[in-house]
């Protein structure tokens, strides 16, 4: 008999999101609001910072004794650098926090702000990573040698030799422009200080609230009772924000409800950015066009600062050690540093500095298919891994999967032969069609070894599920982490129904409130549905087994005989049932809990685009999307595709269209949404998703993680496909997005 | 000033600069409706005044006095509308934050137009922002419920 999971049930998050009745942050009214002040230029000594009469301001003087945010790791190099929650003496990049004032509406706050006199006696600046590693170039952070904040480098023994045996060696650099994650719901927060029991309530925008928690009671001297968060909400929240912890400052002071909601500009500007990543990859391939050895060079901007927990190395460190992807590339050499300059803080944003090694390691074997003379799909196939548990250069270990199978399953269903022949027609007519593909493989739900391996000194992993059932014969899950629009309500419900034998819609999943739920990590990683997941697995298998022996005695049959389902416990075999709930009040109810930490498990893809590229206006249109997808288990298929859609989505828009731009003065010059450009619904054509189920070992309910992949994916299989398209032209774009105005300078030369 | 939202007047003193989408939001509690650029891009603040979707973060609050305002929250009748069912059943929302402002879109869109073809849709769909369905989904959900409003 089928259980709940593996079905596409729809979720119980939409209902109030439909009526209006969703909880968003920037719907509570507050007593006061709060505008912060930011710095207009890149840097600078702040000479000055004066509010008008009458007007209550806080600057980093009244803050005194509340620390910077300096996240630490102590490996690789790692210069730990501090962000003063308002900038204390120098400014470091356009839109920095200066000070904050405080009125009864927005929109007053809004006027105070205006009306502060700010001086500051601009510095020489470093926009580029390029800039802030030339000779002489200013040392943004006092204490600091160089701009560079953290660099590591690893050559296999076997590397030289390996290399020296090359048939066939390609090179090739790819860049990854500056991104911004742009969630649509900007970051809010709002503050309210209890007269009764001195406590304050942070409601915020974050995927972390318990590490919020730890982190601001730290701050601000806090005893951890004294404060409560709540976050309901989505996206871009990973990392703490300065200004959160000034709000809480402010409603202590004040003994009062304070709210801040960032606008756009100041969304774009000084939110976080991500992915300003260039990337030199040299393959040594035999001539078959197998992988003897890959060489890397990485280097991140990664920003003024560093984002709490994951610190300023998260994405160098990151490329350098998953560069590799799903080929067994043999040897290796790799260097990767990150760059301090003056630009917003880069941090964490679905996918994390994947898109950009995918986009070299895909970019790579295009050239070297081409130098060979070998389909694109060929030299995959002779290099994919096929042999698992494999063990990668640096030490990553992958589980079971088929990564060479999913490939084929994405080629079948493109009709690669019936696509070459319609370019082919298309090309006599002056019309540039293109194909691309891109296969990788995603590390997801990693827990706490992972972490310790990068020498962080927080380190995130497990989560913890309590639960209780009931005599109404509902169950109740408090999780520790904190879902933000991925449906987790459900899919949890799912696997608890499944295990609990009641219906989904009897499971009720508590998070996103430090009151009400155990320590947890929270939603970064691909992570929530493996590792919740398990863990709620482990504390609702826990009360099964105590169900069923309260059933077998209640029922007066053997253990092995009851079946639990839909709320029922019955004697297999004849019609003696039981509710659950009957059940739970003779017992006084169930309660246990669970814990998991898992080592992790890669889940993988192979998105193919079609692209057409107009070579007059050099306008790509992306006609086709197919993506086939292993990530074992899927708990709910509507909800993975949901995933996968919008993950898609935003990986086009990176191929395309978004860029986060700064002029050379460092001053930022994309800043509303006329500038950084979101694709609508007429750029991202309708997809074909395909799914494999290699279930994973690694993980309690055999699913891995998937929630990142899309993004992972698409913008190497897009830029493949215009390269695809403008092969006949010899025209090579290696730089994402590939915006109308680069493949026009890239198109200029050759017409 | 009166304001007539979802069939109900509300008396609310703002000042001339207020948009729309702020009195909605902070002197009707009408919070459904959501704001996510104020500069007319993202379509998150979209209600249906007088018929058509407007970008309320457009409009100040005053220009709306006298017109018949509808927002997210007057579209269930007690059980959901069709375009709310449609979207349940293909998905059409994750976060959730964009939705008010895509139903409210659609919704003004078939009443003008009855007959909107699926290309039709996908144009007026082009006007707003999702950031988390790829659009896919959301315009499944709005083809379905247009299909089944012209059959019943
Ligand atoms: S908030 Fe009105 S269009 Fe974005
Ligand atoms: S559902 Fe999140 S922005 Fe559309």
């Amino acid at each position: 008999m089928t259980g709940w999971v593996g079905r596409p049930i729809t979720r119980f998050e939409d209902d109030a999101l439909l009526r209006g009745a969703g909880h968003f942050t920037a719907d509570l009214p507050a007593e006061a609001y709060l505008r912060f002040v930011r710095s207009p230029v890149a840097a600078g000594i702040i000479d000055g910072c004066i509010a008008p009469d009458g007007v209550m301001m806080i600057t980093d003087t009244d803050l005194a004794s509340v620390p910077p945010i300096k996240p630490i790791i102590r490996k690789f190099g790692y210069v730990p650098i501090a962000q003063p929650v308002l900038a204390r003496g120098v400014v470091r990049y356009t839109g920095e926090p200066v000070a904050a004032v405080i009125g009864q509406t927005e929109e007053q706050a809004e006027d105070f702000a205006d009306l502060v006199s700010l001086n500051i006696t601009p510095a020489p600046v470093c926009v580029t990573a390029e800039a802030a590693m030339a000779p002489g170039a200013p040392v943004i952070h006092p204490g600091m040698a160089d701009n560079i904040v953290v660099q590591t480098a690893l050559t296999t023994p076997g590397y030289e030799s390996a290399n020296a045996k090359a048939a066939h060696r390609v090179v090739t650099k790819i860049r990854s422009h500056r991104q911004a994650a742009l969630p649509m719901e900007t970051r809010a927060a709002h503050a309210a200080f209890d007269a009764a029991t001195g406590r304050v309530t942070l409601t915020c925008t974050a995927q972390m609230p318990h590490l919020m928690h730890r982190a601001i009671t730290a701050m601000l001297g806090m005893a951890a009772d004294e404060l409560r968060v709540i976050a309901p909400d989505f996206g871009q929240k990973m990392s703490l924000a300065a200004e959160y912890v000034v709000l809480v400052w402010a409603a202590l002071r004040l003994r009062t409800s304070i709210a801040w909601v960032e606008d756009r500009r100041d969304n774009l500007m000084a939110s976080f950015h991500a992915r300003d990543i260039a990337i030199e990859v040299e393959g040594a391939f035999d001539n078959e066009g197998r992988f003897l050895a890959l060489r890397g060079d990485i280097t991140a901007n990664v920003g003024a600062y560093a984002p709490y927990p994951n610190t300023a190395a998260v994405e160098p460190l990151m490329s350098f050690t998953e560069l590799p992807g799903p080929y067994d590339i043999g040897e290796y050499s790799c260097a990767a540093r990150g760059v301090i300059t003056n630009t917003c803080c880069s941090a964490p944003y679905r996918g994390v500095a994947r898109p950009a090694i995918t986009l070299a390691m895909e970019r790579l074997l295009d050239m070297a298919a081409m130098q060979l003379g070998m389909e694109p799909a060929e030299i995959r196939r002779r290099n994919l891994i096929r042999i698992f548990p494999h063990t990668t250069p640096t030490g990553l270990v992958y589980d079971n999967a088929a990564y060479v199978e999913t490939m084929e399953m994405a080629l079948l269903a493109a009709d690669v032969p019936g696509f070459r022949a319609r370019q082919h027609a298309a090309r006599a007519r002056g019309v540039y069609l293109g194909l691309g593909m891109s296969s990788f493989c995603e590390r997801t739900g990693y827990g706490s070894a992972a972490f310790a391996a990068r020498g962080m000194d927080i380190q995130p992993g497990w989560e913890h599920v309590d639960m209780t059932l009931d005599g109404d014969g509902v169950v109740t899950a408090r999780i520790g982490a904190s879902p933000h629009g991925q449906g987790l309500r459900t899919t949890l419900a799912q696997i608890i129904a499944d295990a609990v034998g009641v219906v989904p819609a009897n499971v009720r999943v508590v998070h996103g409130d430090t009151d009400h739920t155990p320590f947890g990590w929270g939603t970064f990683a691909s992570r929530s549905l493996v590792i919740s997941g398990g863990a709620s697995l482990i504390a609702a298998r826990k009360i099964r087994e105590r169900l069923l022996q309260q059933a077998a005695s209640y029922l007066e049959a053997a253990d092995a005989d009851i079946d639990l389902r839909d709320g029922y416990a019955s004697v297999t075999g004849t019609d003696r049932r039981v509710s659950i709930a009957v059940l739970a009040q003779v017992h006084g109810g169930f309660a246990d809990d669970g814990f998991y930490d898992p080592l992790g498990t890669f889940s993988n893809a192979t998105h193919i685009a079609m692209v057409a590229v107009d070579i007059e206006t050099c306008m790509v249109r992306v006609e086709r999307f197919i993506v086939a997808e292993d990530a074992g288990r899927l708990i709910n298929p509507m909800i993975v595709d949901g995933q996968i859609h919008g993950g898609v989505a935003q990986g086009i828009a990176n191929a395309l269209l978004e860029e986060v731009i700064y002029d050379e003065t460092g001053n930022i010059l994309t800043i509303s949404l006329a500038d950084f450009l979101a694709p609508t619904a007429h750029e991202i054509p309708a997809m074909t998703i395909l799914h494999r189920e290699t279930i994973a070992d690694a993980t309690m309910t055999g699913a891995k993680g998937l929630g990142e992949g899309g993004t992972i994916g698409a913008p190497a299989a897009v830029l493949n496909a215009i390269n695809d398209a403008l092969a006949p032209l010899k025209v090579t774009i290696n730089e994402m997005p590939a915006t109308p105005a680069r493949l026009h300078a890239a198109l200029r030369g050759t017409k | 000033m009166k304001l007539h939202v979802n069939g109900r007047d509300y008396d609310i003193a703002v000042e001339a600069r207020r948009t729309l989408a702020d009195a909605l939001r902070k002197d009707c509690g009408l919070t459904g409706t959501h704001i996510g650029c104020e500069h007319g891009v993202c379509g998150a603040c979209t209600v249906i005044m007088d018929g058509a979707a407007v970008r309320a973060c457009l409009i100040f609050a005053v220009q709306a006095e006298g017109a018949v305002i509808r927002t997210v929250e007057g579209l269930a009748a007690g059980g959901l509308h069709v375009i709310q069912q449609e979207f349940v059943a293909h998905h059409g929302l994750q976060c959730g934050f964009c939705t008010p402002g895509f139903l409210m879109l659609a919704v003004a869109a078939r009443e003008a137009e009855p007959d909107l073809t699926d290309a039709e849709i996908l144009d007026v769909l082009s006007a707003n922002l999702c950031r988390c369905t790829g659009y896919q989904n959301i315009v499944k959900a709005v083809s379905a419920s247009a299909r089944r409003m012209r059959e019943t």
